[in-house]
């Protein structure tokens, strides 16, 4: 049984409300830290090596670092809550079950940060956790924990709710901005970063729901025992939202040494594949990072067992690695094809481009277009190329990381699973009755050795 | 006050001194020619445009002095200041010049093509692009997106089909105009240049955003399928206007005046902007004071048939590579054709290769 830091108290009844939520030892990290300095707060951030939960991965310490202080002008951090990531569902349900948590740890990394109004920025979608937020916001400033004069200590904060209108582009953090801002959700041209002019050209800190809620373990137990925790530079716990083709699909809690075969397999997590099946492919950190077949994500491409952690999924880069990305573990069983799975993802990334830059916002729609007639049997051997110098062209070129996440499953996808998208080409008849099957994704890759 | 910092920058293997806080693409057109990156959406005197069209990536090989550090990703020269001692390449640069043929595909993908037809066609941004770093085809075999006709008022005409998104206009009725009536609907690639429910533009100024456009997406209907632009003349001329400076370029044919536009400079970019009651409304020769005929690139189309007052953009390739351009072959010492000793008349009859006889390459 892994470590539980976020999700310790999760099953207890009522712990959604105040009450239930302070029975169990909330809110003693707001205590605790409002006694010390906020640079003593950064501080043990940074020594907890704490790395973004929403996708990214940047030492969240660091990020805290950079924010500007200039005399006179208000600081504000804004909370991530514009989860919509395919296959990512983890920040929902933190919110839903443990609001305190959130708002426990808003108020913390406010004081650290010295924000005196506090943004979350959710999704439309999530509407009926915008009012659980808002209720919880309500009671935590009834007794006492927001508003003016906190605990005594002189120290004000609020915090807002504010909810989006459905778009994917808002969760990149200066599109967020510009929504938050009630202008029209574009990313903006960086530099500036946010840290330094952000919202209402103020500095400003964008931090993930989860990062956030992992600051309260963190002031409670202390940055360098949090740090224990995980391998290497993956410290603390990660949410992981499991997802697709699995026996016990939710949310689990890893403290990142467990190997990715022990989580889908043992039934502490995921509990294996239904019905005898076999794994044939997984997208280990939600829709934009690069799809896996089974014996890359098994094993590393040099045969040693792949580690649940931010380094441990990225081992051999995008040539036969993945991302730790923002935890929407997605796995397929041999049933699946990668195909229609990648045109699916090509169709939300068409979708969801704001439009402003050229690359993504013709090129995302032409890939969308191509994988729909390779899909349905209408493609051509050359369009697999064309497919992969469109992704090639799109990635790195544009403004915010959209761009990449659109080039990047599909980059992937033809990487491992060339054979599969030829057969449709190939066989379009054949592609319209049945799956290409699981193939040889599963069979173990020659490892060269070393003599 | 003291004398602003001046940075080293370095573009192609060009040096320039250029003062702190200008952008690589300033520096590159302070150096000219073909180190100049393309910019569709930077507009110098708008100051939120740049960096959407990406056809101005350049890749920095050297960050700076201090942090030599090459920057991961090819930058958009239009909003990257220069640091002292960084180092750009832009048509030295391989993947620059692969990264933009792939952006002038992405802004062609959905571009109707209808210059035969088109307004525009002569003074547009995009041919210039297309013809100077495009490919020659498009892969793109699927129907190309289209957009509802919609009425913008009695003097712009717009043709979404032909927009490329640069968001000119935007900044123009922003920063201009002060009143926008105009905006960006939607997203992805039906996101749509339009006005809140259909309303007409109506503004003093609202007129520059023709100017601004670099297609054909806004265009002049007063002028409208009246001429193509290089048949008409430009001439620069003047009058006295209460509310702009009223510096505009006639495009007149004979005595008639066609069309009233601002005056750009060579990279396009309007250098005044004029009221609505000059460009729409005051369409005789006797309206104006004329000044003379216009300064245009010899490159033009517009300058066919009229080559006053053109000017030459320099030549740099010998500073690029760093050294004279090789001559592949001298045509004096490889034939004997052009050797002054040989008579030609002696020549009988038609001249066949073996009259031409060749000396040695090596000699």
């Amino acid at each position: 049984m892994g470590v539980k830091l976020l999700l310790e108290h999760a099953h207890i009844e009522g712990i959604r409300f105040y009450d239930a939520y302070r029975k169990n030892g909330g809110y003693r990290s707001v205590e605790k830290a409002l006694k010390m300095t906020p640079e003593e707060i950064v501080e043990e951030v940074k020594k907890s090596g704490l790395r973004g939960r929403g996708g990214a991965g940047f030492p969240t310490g660091m990020k805290w670092g950079f924010l500007a202080k200039p005399e006179g002008v208000p600081r504000h951090l804004v909370c991530n809550a514009d989860e919509s990531e395919p296959g990512t569902f983890k920040d929902r349900y933190l919110m839903e079950f443990l609001p305190h948590l959130l708002i426990e740890g808003l108020i913390v990394s406010s004081f650290a940060l010295g924000s005196h109004h506090t943004y979350i920025y959710i999704r439309g979608e999530y509407v009926w956790v915008a009012e659980i937020l808002e209720q919880a916001i309500a009671e935590a400033k009834l007794n006492g924990w927001l508003g003016k004069n906190i605990l005594g200590t002189g120290f004000d904060c609020e915090i807002y709710v504010h909810r989006g209108a459905g778009a994917y582009i808002c969760g990149e953090e200066t599109a967020l901005i510009e929504s938050l801002e009630g202008k029209r959700g574009n990313p903006r041209i960086k530099p500036p970063f946010p840290a330094i002019q952000g919202v209402w050209m103020r500095p400003t800190v964008v931090n993930n729901v989860e990062t956030l809620a992992a600051v309260v373990p963190i002031i409670n137990m202390g940055g360098a025992e949090y740090a224990k925790i995980g391998i290497g530079k993956s410290t603390g716990t990660k949410l992981l939202s499991a997802c697709g083709n699995i026996n016990k699909p939710g949310i689990y809690e890893i403290d990142m040494t467990i190997s990715v075969e022990e989580f889908i397999y043992s039934d502490e997590y995921c509990g294996g594949i239904p019905k005898g099946k076999k794994l044939k492919a997984c997208i280990p950190g939600g829709s934009s990072v690069p799809i896996l077949p089974a014996n890359l994500l098994l094993k590393t491409a040099k045969g040693e067992t792949r580690i649940m952690s931010y380094e441990g999924l990225a081992d051999g880069g995008f040539t036969t690695g993945s991302m730790m990305g923002s935890g929407g573990f997605e796995v397929f069983d041999e049933d699946q094809c990668v195909v229609r799975h990648t045109m699916t993802l090509a169709r939300f990334y068409n979708h969801e481009s704001c439009g402003q830059c050229s690359p993504c916002r013709e090129g995302t729609g032409w890939m969308y277009k191509i994988l729909k007639n390779i899909e349905y049997g209408k493609g051509k051997i050359s369009d697999i190329d064309l497919l992969w110098d469109i992704q090639r062209k799109i990635e790195g070129n544009t403004i915010c990381p959209l761009g990449d996440a659109a080039a990047w499953p599909v980059a992937a996808a033809i990487r491992h699973f060339r054979d599969e998208f030829e057969w449709h080409v190939l066989n379009p008849a054949e592609s319209q009755e049945r799956n290409y099957g699981l193939a040889h994704y599963a069979d173990p890759i020659h490892v060269p050795v070393a003599i | 006050m003291s004398e602003q910092p001046k940075f080293k920058v370095t573009v192609d293997n060009i040096q320039i001194e250029v003062p702190a806080g200008t952008t690589i693409l300033n520096a590159a057109r302070m150096i000219g020619g073909d180190v100049t990156p393309p910019a569709m959406c930077y507009y110098t005197n708008l100051k939120e445009s740049g960096g959407k069209c990406r056809t101005c990536l350049v890749e920095v090989s050297k960050g700076s002095d201090k942090d030599p550090r090459p920057m991961p990703k090819l930058v958009a020269s239009c909003r990257t200041t220069v640091m002292d001692g960084m180092e750009v390449k832009n048509i030295t640069s391989d993947k620059v010049i692969d990264a933009r043929k792939g952006v002038v595909e992405f802004l062609l993908l959905n571009h109707p093509l209808d210059c035969p037809v088109c307004d525009q066609a002569g003074e547009c941004d995009l041919q210039d692009l297309s013809y100077q770093h495009g490919s020659e085809k498009t892969r793109y075999e699927f129907d190309r997106r289209t957009f509802e006709k919609e009425d913008i008022g009695p003097f712009i005409q717009l043709h979404m089909t032909r927009c490329i998104l640069c968001y000119r206009c935007v900044f123009t009725a922003d920063e201009v105009t002060g009143c926008r009536q105009h905006g960006v609907l939607d997203r992805g690639d039906h996101s749509a240049i339009s006005t809140y429910l259909g309303k007409s533009l109506d503004n003093e100024f609202i007129g520059n955003v023709i100017d601004v456009c670099p297609v054909g997406a806004l265009t002049d209907k007063t002028f409208r399928f009246k001429n193509r632009v290089w048949f008409t003349k430009p001439v620069d001329a003047h009058r006295d206007c209460p509310t702009c400076t009223s510096k505009v370029r006639l495009w007149m044919r004979g005595d008639e005046v066609f069309r009233v536009t601002a005056r750009k400079n060579k990279f396009g970019e309007v250098e005044e902007w004029i009221c609505n009651e000059c460009r729409f409304h005051k369409k005789e020769v006797k309206d104006w004071v004329i000044e003379g005929p216009s300064k245009i690139s010899r490159m033009s189309v517009i300058s066919q048939g009229h080559y006053v007052n053109t000017h030459k953009a320099p030549v740099l390739i010998d500073k690029v590579i760093g050294k004279q351009p090789k001559l592949l072959m001298n045509i004096h010492t490889v034939s004997d054709v052009n050797r002054r000793e040989v008579d030609l008349s002696k020549i009988e009859g038609p001249a066949h290769s073996e009259d031409f006889k060749t000396t040695d390459l090596n000699n």
